[in-house]
């Protein structure tokens, strides 16, 4: 996009109308991603990627990043605090969804009462609309740049964070696998800044048309 | 001045941009340039920086926002419109309170373009805006962007150029040039859109084009806005070694862009549902006009697609049962957009014109044949002769050519992103150029469809201050006043009238031209009518030249323009002797003034007032 050539803007500071407690940039990710697959109702994906967004991805200047509740807790003498998530910006990512998408419309909706066909119509609007969200709000890259189905190797020290392990986990780095699945990260997020007085629990007003 | 950037301002019909040459880090044709994200509301409260800023204004009620839902970056206090992607979408819903194609209001010669009188359909009780006041405003916004990220560097220090299109008449120029200091733009200079489109394909080639065109090249730009289409001539020249484009002719206003050919389609897709029993509303059909965008967009970029769905979604909340499903085919995109708007037509062919039905038009003066070829044709036609007695073109145009022959074309808007169209206007050209025994024209490569005006126009900004090439041409009309002629009055008829030429073409900028011989009585006090003419054909007529005859296509009338000498140390009713003289202005304007014999100077209005008609 365009946008990246402009080293000036400001998207990601608080500006002059944003609430001054806004959360990190990465505990906004992480929410924004939590929140937009476990509405789209794929609890294992969701899960993956969660797991792989959250924590230091990219040697970020952020303060030291905790593991949010779901992950299990490593053995440990005294649990670390974990992270209180402010729900702005995961109430802004649905409201993008679902006026681009109008994914809450899909979401509730019951599939049982139609066939196939409706059920295809709507969902290129959904798809269509999801897509262009993560297109204009997110920049997106794979974890691994390798093709799925490769031979990879990795080094003592590699990010935990980024690469999940699975299947037969035993010894130590330098370990050997096939690449199952690239991952994805996102390397910019671009959320629209909100008004102070912007009641963000609306996701979409209701309409009457006069 | 300290001025750190060249601005380059894209106003456009349907969406407007802003792009910039940074001058500390350029050096010759070596340019750093970039486009500024224009924070806008995409939704009550929510502020997003888009590249675009879309040319609408929606004027809300006041009880239909909540308070602070207009908050922008900068000071919005006093603010009641919304400008860019909120008021487009908004308006989508709510069109009587929304502002649209202004630009094309701009250039309207039919209504007082300093008067509210948008939106056109708007009740009583919203307070419109006036033309003038709605392109003040994207400028404005531009601008308020700009110091908000650059504050380090004041908008009204930098070097600024606004584009328009080439087909506007002086008093659309001195009102865009109005509307830019109303916008607080110090010193903003106008620059025609289709030379804006060649100069971004000269800067995005690094110095390259110099092995794209050579000496005697002429190009053709055709550029296929949102809003409207708009044709020019550049010549390639070579001076003292050195390749020099000229501007030599440009084309007359046609509003047809792409926003018609989504319309079209639309309405198309609209009454095949209708065949079936589906009504849309005016919310469904702004989403399939929306939904058949798309899908000529992929249909026009894939040659192998066949049919491409769209879906309607329902308004209320049940999405899948009430989504209204159908589909776009090849047939249809082909018969309506390929050979609807740009039909494989002979060099002969010309746009058909219906005689209008009523005397005043109400609405905005849409071209009447979509025919973007046609419109072409007679454009190449008109101009056979347009480089006649340019140098180093002597003998390339021979009397038999019945059109001037391009040699290469530049394409520019959004609409020529489909190969397919692109590649149809080609063989429309060069089978004209066939039939002449001509060799077929290239198509020059590597243009930026969507940002190229903007960025040209800040190349532009940068060029002028000596960094890069600059396209040569000056005025690209002759102007003419009404003077009546001593011949008898016939009983029945209109007094005959001769036109005499007070601003001949291709004026420099910076040059001013005095008419001999010939003065005027103006009475003091009094407004004083001319009849104005144009003429971007006759190039060969000087200053003080008399008309008594001339072809059909060969002057348009324009508005009339209006000189009132103010009574201040005069007494009303006495008759002064007024010269008048022709400036073509280095902002890009033209100016005629009057001179008395003591050197007072009164400019001679283009927009006259036309408070009886409103």
């Amino acid at each position: 996009m365009l946008s990246n050539s402009v080293p000036s803007l400001t998207y990601r500071t608080p500006g002059m109308n944003t609430p001054t407690q806004l959360p990190g940039f990465w505990s906004r990710l992480s929410l924004a991603f939590g929140a937009f697959f476990k509405a789209a109702g794929d609890a294992e994906f969701a899960a993956r990627v969660r797991d792989d967004q959250v924590g230091p991805v990219a040697a970020p200047p952020a303060p030291p990043v905790p593991t949010p509740a779901p992950a299990p807790a490593p053995v440990a003498p005294a649990p670390t605090p974990l992270r209180v998530n402010t729900p702005e910006s995961a109430l802004q990512l649905l409201t993008l969804l679902q006026r681009e998408a109008r994914l809450i419309d899909f979401a509730n909706e019951n599939l049982a009462s139609y066939a196939d066909a409706d059920i295809g119509a709507a969902a290129r609007v959904v798809h269509e609309g999801c897509a262009r969200v993560l297109k204009e709000h997110f920049t997106i890259a794979p974890v691994r740049s390798e093709a799925e189905g490769a031979r990879v190797t990795l080094e003592e020290g590699f990010d935990a964070a980024s690469v999940r392990l699975t299947g037969n986990v035993v010894g130590k780095a330098p370990f050997k696998g096939t690449l199952s699945h690239r991952g994805w990260r996102a390397t910019d997020v671009r959320l629209p800044q909100l008004a102070k007085e912007h009641d963000a629990s609306v996701i979409a007003p209701a309409e009457v048309e006069l | 001045m300290s001025a750190r950037y060249a601005i380059g301002i894209d106003l456009g019909t349907t969406h407007s941009a802003l792009s910039y040459v940074d001058l500390e880090a350029s050096d010759g044709e070596q340019t750093a340039h970039g486009v500024l994200p224009i924070p806008q509301l995409s939704a009550p409260g929510t502020v997003e920086a888009l590249p675009l800023l879309p040319s609408f204004l929606y004027l809300p009620h006041p009880d239909e926002l909540a308070p602070g839902e207009l908050a922008l970056p900068w000071s919005t206090e006093g603010e009641t419109a919304v400008a860019g992607e909120m008021a487009r979408s908004r308006g989508a819903t709510t069109p009587i309170r929304l502002v649209s194609s202004a630009k094309s209001w701009l250039c309207h010669p039919g209504v007082d373009r300093r008067a509210a009188i948008l939106p056109s359909d708007a009740p009583e009780e919203v307070t419109r805006v006036s033309p003038l006041e709605a392109s003040t405003r994207y400028l404005q916004h531009l601008r308020r962007a700009w110091d908000q990220a650059h504050p380090e560097a004041p908008f009204d220090q930098q070097q600024v150029t606004v584009t328009i299109p080439a087909s506007f008449d002086p008093g659309a120029r001195e009102l865009t040039a109005e509307a830019a200091r109303n916008a607080g733009y110090a010193s903003a200079t106008l620059l025609e859109e289709p030379q804006a489109a060649l100069y971004s394909w000269i800067q995005g080639s690094n110095g390259a084009w110099r092995k794209q065109v050579k000496a005697g090249d002429i190009v053709l730009v055709v550029d296929v806005g949102g809003g409207t289409s708009d044709f020019s001539l550049i010549a390639i020249l070579e001076r003292d070694g050195k390749l020099e484009p000229h501007r030599v002719a440009v084309g007359d206003h046609i509003l047809l862009g792409g926003d018609n050919m989504d319309l079209a389609l639309a309405h198309l897709v609209a009454r095949k549902l209708a065949a079936n029993g589906t009504q849309l509303d005016a919310w469904q059909m702004r989403a399939l006009t929306y939904g058949c965008r798309g899908a000529k967009e992929h249909l026009l970029a894939d040659p192998n697609a066949t049919t491409w769905p769209i879906v309607v979604p329902s308004r209320g909340s049940k999405l899948i049962g009430g989504s209204i499903r159908t589909e776009l085919t090849r047939e249809e995109v082909t018969a309506f957009i390929t050979d609807g708007f740009f039909p494989r037509v002979e060099a002969s062919a010309r746009p058909a014109t219906r005689t209008r039905a009523g005397l005043t038009q109400l609405g905005l003066p849409y071209a009447q044949d979509a025919a973007i070829t046609k419109h072409l044709s007679a454009f190449l036609a008109r101009q056979a002769g347009a480089t006649a007695e340019l140098e180093g073109f002597a003998g390339r145009v021979s009397a038999e050519h019945t059109f001037l022959h391009p040699s290469a074309v530049l394409f520019n808007g959004g609409v020529f992103k489909s190969g397919i169209l692109s590649q149809r206007v080609m063989d429309t050209i060069n089978d004209w150029l066939y039939m002449e025994g001509a060799e077929p024209a290239r198509m020059l490569e590597g243009a930026d469809l969507d940002l190229a005006v903007a960025r040209g126009a800040a190349y532009y900004s940068y060029a002028r201050r000596g960094g890069g090439v600059r396209i040569r041409g000056g005025t690209a009309r002759s102007y003419y006043v009404g003077v009546e002629s001593s011949m008898p009055a016939i009983p029945g008829m209109e007094p005959p009238i001769q036109a005499l030429c007070v601003a001949p073409f291709g004026m420099e900028e910076g040059s001013e031209l005095e008419l001999p011989g010939q003065e005027f009585g103006l009475v003091v006090g009094e407004p004083v009518h001319f009849r104005f003419f144009g003429s971007t054909t006759r190039r060969q007529d000087g200053i003080g030249d008399v008309l008594d005859f001339w072809g059909p296509d060969e002057l348009q009338e324009m508005n009339e323009i209006q000189a009132t000498l103010p009574a201040e140390g005069r007494t009303p009713g006495d008759v002064v002797q007024v010269k008048l003289h022709a400036l073509a202005t280095e902002a890009g304007t033209l100016e005629l003034a009057a001179l008395s014999p003591e050197g007072q100077r009164w400019k001679v209005e283009f927009d006259v007032r036309n408070t009886d008609n409103q």
